[in-house]
């Protein structure tokens, strides 16, 4: 029983010494560059806006629409993939991660169809998040008209 | 300066994702819901607004100012009475919202699977 123990303990050893160890530091550092990036050029975007008379609610609007119709696309063309394979959480927690979730799926269902595939898979990871998220802020506006 | 803010505090968000996407086994979807749902519980303890204060778009952009921007809706809309406050976050967000089914679904019309 010991021997046993003692081979799957060295076994693991042995495996463990091929997996590839996650760079950490590398992969913070790559996400903190992108999701900068595109907070600071969304920054630039809607003081453009704001310059041409549009208000700043407007503008912030209008700056999550750029950035979800440009994500969109890049998924759609394949190009979005590559990039998030770089830089990770730095695309995939701005917006842009949001808009990729719903084109993705929809495109790999296509073939089952226009209604349940790309019109149901558009939400099959962004429904979680749509779901979850409508839901705690109902939870959250009433409690405050209770209040 | 606004845009070194900006830079710094949404790659900074970013940098929590990528750890937690690192660290944990968490799915991808799962880290976004989280995501929301902390700007959500942020905001509602009023804790989100200093931050999109100063830092703009950093702060709006990441999936937290997505969920910051539901729960400002909701919490405006109840000042107003119960209806607006259970449509207010919905109408906030409903903009991005819109924009992300009709173009998701035209682009996934579009475009072939690689």
């Amino acid at each position: 029983m010991m021997d046993k123990k003692a081979i799957s303990k060295a076994y693991e050893k042995y495996a463990d010494s091929f997996t590839p160890k996650p760079t950490y530091f590398k992969n913070s550092a790559k996400a903190f560059f992108a999701g900068g990036a595109i907070c600071m050029s969304a920054m630039w975007f809607e003081n453009k806006f704001i310059d041409s008379g549009v208000s700043q609610e407007m503008a912030a609007t209008y700056v999550v629409i750029i950035l979800i119709v440009a994500a969109q696309l890049l998924t759609g063309l394949g190009i979005f993939d590559t990039i998030a394979k770089h830089a990770g959480a730095g695309v995939i927690i701005p917006i842009t991660g949001f808009a990729n979730s719903m084109v993705a799926p929809a495109i790999e269902y296509k073939k089952e169809g226009l209604v349940l595939g790309v019109g149901a898979k558009l939400f099959s990871l962004a429904g979680p998040v749509l779901v979850c998220g409508i839901t705690a802020s109902v939870i959250v506006g009433v409690i405050y008209w209770v209040i | 300066m606004g845009y070194l803010y900006a830079f710094i505090i949404g790659g900074g968000i970013c940098v929590v994702g990528q750890i937690l996407m690192d660290t944990t086994n968490l799915t991808t979807p799962r880290v976004l819901v989280i995501f929301v749902i902390a700007g959500i519980v942020l905001q509602a303890f009023g804790l989100y607004q200093p931050l999109v204060d100063i830092a703009g778009a950093g702060a709006r952009v990441p999936l937290p100012g997505f969920g910051y921007n539901l729960a400002k809706g909701a919490m405006e809309g109840a000042s107003e009475g119960l209806l607006e406050a259970v449509t207010g976050g919905l109408k906030a967000a409903a903009g991005g919202i819109s924009v992300a089914i009709v173009w998701g679904y035209i682009v996934a019309l579009i475009m072939n699977p690689k």
